[in-house]
């Protein structure tokens, strides 16, 4: 449960940001690793790729793009917060940096199924 | 105050710097009643063992911060009212200080930090030379009227997760104080003072979570000034090159 002084709306930007950053850091040595098999193992690779046309795989993608992308406008908003002239809306700057991120991952999913 | 005929079942942290534990009380629920009241009533009616620290009951002094249930607040502006959860209370020393005895907090850790943050006034001029004329208008003075109304309670330090794992950190109030005297045309020590808040433990260990700005009493947000901190000590170095 989260403690009571951490239910407001930036606190969990934050751990937002810090989440989706851990998951992309264990994410990308395994990507990297699949995409070296183009170059050890193409058969391999062809059977990672038919993987991705299962349904929970593409669902696990969205995932992934929601992350890459909350991420990014996440670490976007925190260079706003701390490079440009201060603004108050701080609370709906982390809230359209969630809001666009559905938005991307969303189409992604729409996309691939 | 008008007494009701209920009660609200209050649990205070008894116990000092090795350790304690929560005791209970009923204390009659009161019209208009602080949570101060309620420690107060508690101290006067049922323990006078119970130490507390308030000094001027009307949010100047910032002496009475605590934790209600597991929030930072100032207790002599908390209602009740606002705060109770069924009819429950839990009252605690402040977080991220060491405690000198039930709900008094040792500050010194918070006014340690507070002078390592470079926060004393760096001086211009004598008392000889004449008052200086400070426009209100001037974009630094009102970067500094935003901050300068800090009572020093205490309540952002206990709410900041930094703090919480970060000893060296010098916390959301004491960066505030540096950004106001970094802002103050008086002031002739705005080199120590990038220096002060860029060693470590300073301003660039701050997360942005908001606590500090969520909870502060008196609605400042030390994180507009931590922002800005980190914004000057960069600036800093791209125009001195090292």
């Amino acid at each position: 449960m989260i403690r009571p002084h951490r239910s407001h709306p930036l606190w969990l930007a934050f751990v937002l940001h810090r989440i989706s950053g851990l998951a992309l850091a264990l994410f990308l040595p395994v990507h990297f690793w699949v995409l070296s098999l183009m170059l050890t193992d193409r058969e391999r690779l062809d059977g990672f790729l038919l993987l991705t046309e299962n349904a929970v795989v593409k669902l696990a993608e969205f995932g992934l793009v929601f992350l890459l992308a909350v991420h990014i406008f996440g670490g976007l908003r925190l260079l706003a917060m701390e490079f440009l002239p201060w603004t108050s809306r701080q609370k709906t700057a982390a809230a359209a940096a969630v809001g666009v991120s559905i938005l991307v991952s969303g189409t992604f999913l729409f996309q691939a199924i | 105050m008008t007494e009701t005929d209920k009660n609200i079942d209050v649990s205070v942290w008894r116990g000092g710097p090795s350790g304690g534990s929560f005791q209970r009380f009923e204390v009659p629920r009161q019209d208009s009643q602080t949570v101060l009241d309620v420690v107060a009533w508690i101290q006067q009616n049922d323990d006078p063992t119970l130490s507390y620290r308030f000094a001027c009951r009307v949010g100047m002094c910032g002496s009475c911060a605590m934790m209600v249930n597991g929030e930072p607040r100032w207790t002599c502006r908390t209602h009740v009212d606002k705060v109770l959860k069924n009819d429950r209370l839990e009252i605690a020393p402040l977080r991220n200080l060491p405690v000198i005895k039930d709900l008094a907090a040792d500050m010194d850790p918070f006014f340690d930090k507070w002078r390592k943050a470079g926060g004393v006034f760096h001086p211009t001029k004598s008392r000889n030379d004449p008052v200086e004329e400070i426009s209100p208008l001037e974009e630094e003075r009102q970067n500094a009227n935003a901050g300068i109304e800090c009572i020093n309670c205490g309540v952002c330090f206990a709410a900041c997760d930094v703090v919480a794992g970060n000893p060296d950190y010098l916390g959301p109030a004491a960066l505030n104080r540096a950004w106001t005297l970094l802002n103050d045309t008086r002031d002739c020590g705005s080199q120590s003072i990038l220096a002060a808040v860029s060693q470590g433990g300073g301003c660039h260990n701050c997360h942005s979570m908001g606590n500090c700005a969520h909870f502060c009493p008196n609605e400042l947000s030390p994180m507009t000034s931590i922002a800005g901190l980190k914004r000057a000590t960069a600036l800093s170095i791209l125009r001195s090159g090292s």
